[in-house]
């Protein structure tokens, strides 16, 4: 130990306990605490908004596991169902005679079709289908559950209600403002207008009796009170006889023509119950009065309820959100995958083995490498436009089918797989390999035999990790066309017309009626159910293989 | 500093050095003298890149005895050793010149095969590095590739008999259908040892086989070497001057890529001519 050392030595040693030592100390501590709770934050906010859309998933997608039916009792008339040739029978009338029980009495022709609209318009061939089925019903009474139509499935769960509001949030806000400004005064027993009209002479003739628009001339002194207002809802607010008490005013005093004059308008109903404290109600828009009555008889007599509906998952699509179901979906969202498997597996093995195994370095290899990597970041609606250009346009293969959706799906996992399968068979020990060429195995059984079966794990991983991308895919498949609406599972194949479930999804969320709200909803749940199903498949093959060396 | 420890080792180590090299040169005067000329090496050459890691080298290695190959780490013995069975053809980048022969036959020559090479002089590595299958498979391996078993009770036979040479059977017999990797590291070794010997080599190259074992594992393997050279040739590359001094009958002393000098194991431990080796054995330098 040299002088030198020695004395660079002490201060070092002598400083551990001075209050500057302490405070490093104590700032270390403090940035480890900090780092942990940076780590924290961040985890529970990750975990946050994943609660969050699973949360909004599930309220919104829980309506669509239940649908709601009616048990209605059917007589299979012989006279209008031909036991010879059930499919041409006359159901519409079948079940329109079924839901006579549940008509209030009275009812004209129009207002019974608008009973049978309580059921989905599916009803007479759900009513074919199964008389088809059971041909020896004919005759007989049979007791079918019936999905209702749209408006009254919401209603029956609570998403719609059956009375809207009478008045809209800015005709509220106008009355609010005639009421601050007096205008608006109990008059004779009704809530009624006290407005100063100009009677004019261009208008109104004095007749008698007083001619000329007098509705014309109510609405413009109304406008007059309110003249920022430039909305024909405000019109709403005088009743329907408020014109003629400016005429009677006229036909009272006709020396009033061309002079301005108090007159006393009537208010609309809705606007009255405001007046008088209540929140005016007006029946859903969706619902006729005859329909809710004969739903409710319906609801008293015990034959409307709520099971699971199997047929989301059984039923392909349909317009009828009541009727619509996955199952097209699912299938073809298999074939697409099945295909993309089988194309993307061995094509992406072989290349990752000889790209690993084989390949000389040069620069060559190094730009297929980094293009492979490249592709893996390629957005897939680039794919997409691929497939339509060159597999559609230039192969001329189906539009829409599974078969070119799987080979758009298997450009995107290609590059997964590959980097996947080059990493497992990088991470094969170097030993392993020695062992085997030194006992005298040659490259392709040092690999087959013992390489690849030890890289399985991570390349099954990786795979079925690229095949859940694949299948949360949407927008190549929409470029090819595979958003095609399928109504009947029985038609599908490779080659054929086919959706997929996340371009379902898209078609139901672009999709008016109330019902596909909560479908999209619980197809999204569908496929992450699928994704987690995938995922734990991933996991397990991963666990089950892994060997220790 | 890292210099410093090795000596401090070696300082500990050298008395055992003088008690045991007598003994192993006792066993060698005896064997030396009927011993063939198994392997040639001459004016190896061999290149990493642009590194040059070997410097004409030119060795004999004899039948039925036992080569040991000392010198200090990053002297280029393993890499000589992996040219005795073109273990080097598959790193990237390596180039070598000269002629290495096998009973007379240029092992690289185009027309030679390193995998039917590699049966024919086998190896044994510093880590043990059983395939993750059973014990009866990893064994079986070889024999298998090589269609050297005709049927099934052939193979079993091959098997037992592997691991019989090797030391192993007795304590792995009840359960050849474990992993292999699930035995302890000296007998995941002897493993190694026996897949190695089940193609029927007639070289065994071993690297440092004893440096991730303990002494009683290690003293297992150097008497399994002793027994497997009366049949083999064995090259073993080793750290430890005590185990080149027991179990080898020559040994080749290598330093920065050259070979310093080779001889009798006897000769080369007590009397050895370069002063580099002398320093080197008796831990000046390493």
């Amino acid at each position: 130990m040299s002088d030198a050392q020695t004395i660079n030595r002490q201060p070092r040693a002598a400083n551990w306990a001075s209050d500057a030592a302490r405070r490093r100390v104590r700032r270390r501590y403090a940035a480890d605490r900090r780092l942990q709770a940076y780590g924290i934050i961040a985890i529970a906010l990750a975990v946050g908004l994943l609660g969050i859309l699973v949360t909004s998933l599930v309220s919104t997608g829980f309506p669509a596991f239940v649908q709601t039916k009616v048990d209605l009792a059917i007589y299979v008339d012989p006279s209008k169902v031909d036991p010879k040739d059930p499919a041409n029978g006359n159901f519409r009338a079948l079940v329109r005679e079924a839901l006579a029980p549940f008509v209030p009495e009275g009812a004209t022709d129009k207002q019974k079709i608008d009973v049978t609209k309580i059921l989905t318009s599916d009803a007479p061939y759900i009513v074919r289908d199964y008389v088809v089925d059971h041909p020896d019903t004919v005759g007989k009474t049979v007791t079918l559950p019936i999905a209702v139509s749209d408006p009254y499935d919401q209603l029956q769960k609570g998403v719609i209600p059956k009375e809207v509001d009478a008045l809209s949030w800015s005709q509220v806000r106008y009355f609010e403002r005639l009421q601050t400004r007096g205008v608006v005064a109990e008059e004779g027993g009704r809530t009624s207008l006290k407005l100063e009209v100009y009677v004019d002479p261009a208008r109104i003739a004095a007749g008698p009796p007083p001619s000329g628009d007098f509705a014309a001339v109510a609405r413009d002194s109304l406008q007059a009170y309110l003249p920022d207002v430039h909305d024909t809802a405000l019109f709403a607010m005088l009743a329907d006889d408020a014109p003629d008490a400016l005429a009677n005013r006229v036909a009272e005093d006709p020396s009033l023509i061309g002079k301005t004059a108090q007159v006393i308008f009537p208010v609309a109903k809705p606007f009255a119950q405001l007046a008088n404290g209540e929140s005016p109600k007006v029946l859903n828009p969706r619902f006729t009065s005859t329909q809710i009555e004969a739903f409710d008889t319906m609801v008293a007599k015990g034959v409307v309820h709520m099971p699971f509906n199997w047929e989301l998952f059984f039923n392909a699509d349909s317009r009828f959100p009541e009727r619509a179901g996955l199952a097209g979906a699912v299938t073809g969202s298999f074939y697409a995958l099945l295909v993309c498997f089988l194309l993307s597996f061995p094509i992406g093995i072989a290349a990752a083995i000889y790209l690993e195994e084989f390949a000389p370095k040069n620069r060559l290899t190094d730009l297929i490498e980094v293009n492979i990597n490249n592709l893996a970041a390629v957005p897939s609606v680039v794919f997409g436009l691929l497939g339509l250009a060159v597999f559609l346009g230039y192969f001329g293969l189906p539009r829409s089918a599974p078969l070119v959706g799987g080979m758009v799906l298997s450009l995107m996992t290609l590059p997964t797989i590959i980097i996947a399968t080059r990493a497992a068979l990088k991470a094969v020990p170097p030993s392993i390999r020695e062992a085997a060429l030194g006992i005298g195995a040659s490259k392709h059984q040092v690999i087959l035999h013992h390489v690849l079966p030890l890289a399985m794990p991570g390349i099954l991983t990786g795979t079925i990790i690229g095949m859940a991308q694949a299948l949360g895919e949407t927008a190549p498949l929409l470029l090819i066309g595979m958003n095609a609406f399928i109504p009947s599972v029985e038609s599908m194949g490779i080659l054929e017309p086919a959706t997929s479930l996340p371009t379902q999804i898209y078609s139901w969320a672009d999709s008016p009626e109330r019902g596909f709200v909560s479908r999209t909803s619980a197809a999204i749940l569908v496929l992450l159910g699928f994704l987690v199903v995938m995922n734990i498949v991933a996991i397990t093959l991963r666990q089950m293989f892994e060997r220790k060396w | 500093m890292v210099e410093r420890d090795d000596v401090m080792e070696a300082n500990v180590a050298r008395p055992i050095i003088r008690v045991q090299a007598p003994a192993a040169a006792q066993l060698s005067e005896e064997v030396l003298p009927s011993h063939e000329l198994k392997m040639t090496a001459r004016d190896v050459n061999l290149w990493y890149g642009e590194k040059q890691a070997l410097f004409d080298v030119s060795l004999d290695i004899f039948d039925s005895s036992v080569t040991a190959l000392i010198g200090p780490s990053g002297c280029g013995k393993s890499t000589f050793l992996r040219c005795l069975d073109r273990m080097n053809d598959v790193i990237e980048g390596v180039r070598m010149t000269g002629d290495i022969t096998l009973d007379g036959e240029n092992i690289y020559a185009p027309q030679v095969d390193p995998v039917q090479l590699r049966a024919r002089v086998g190896m044994v590595f510093q880590k043990p590095n059983p395939f993750p299958k059973s014990i009866f498979e990893n064994v079986a391996y070889g024999p298998r590739i090589h269609g050297l078993a005709r049927s099934k009770a052939d193979l079993e036979e091959i098997v037992v008999k592997s691991l019989t040479r090797a030391g192993l059977f007795e304590e792995v017999k009840d359960r050849l259908q474990e992993s292999g990797t699930g035995l302890s590291g000296g007998q995941q070794q002897r493993l190694c040892i026996a897949r190695a010997i089940s193609v029927n080599p007639e070289v065994l190259l071993m690297d440092e086989p004893c440096s991730a074992l303990d002494p009683i594992a290690t003293a297992r393997i150097e008497t399994l070497m002793d027994e497997l050279r009366k049949s083999l040739c064995i090259v073993i590359v080793t750290h430890s001057m005590q185990q080149a001094a027991r179990v080898s009958q020559r040994t080749a002393f290598f330093h920065l890529g050259k070979l310093v000098e080779v001889g009798d194991t006897t000769k080369m431990f007590t009397n050895p001519t370069d002063v580099r080796t002398q320093d080197y054995v008796t831990g000046r330098f390493g």
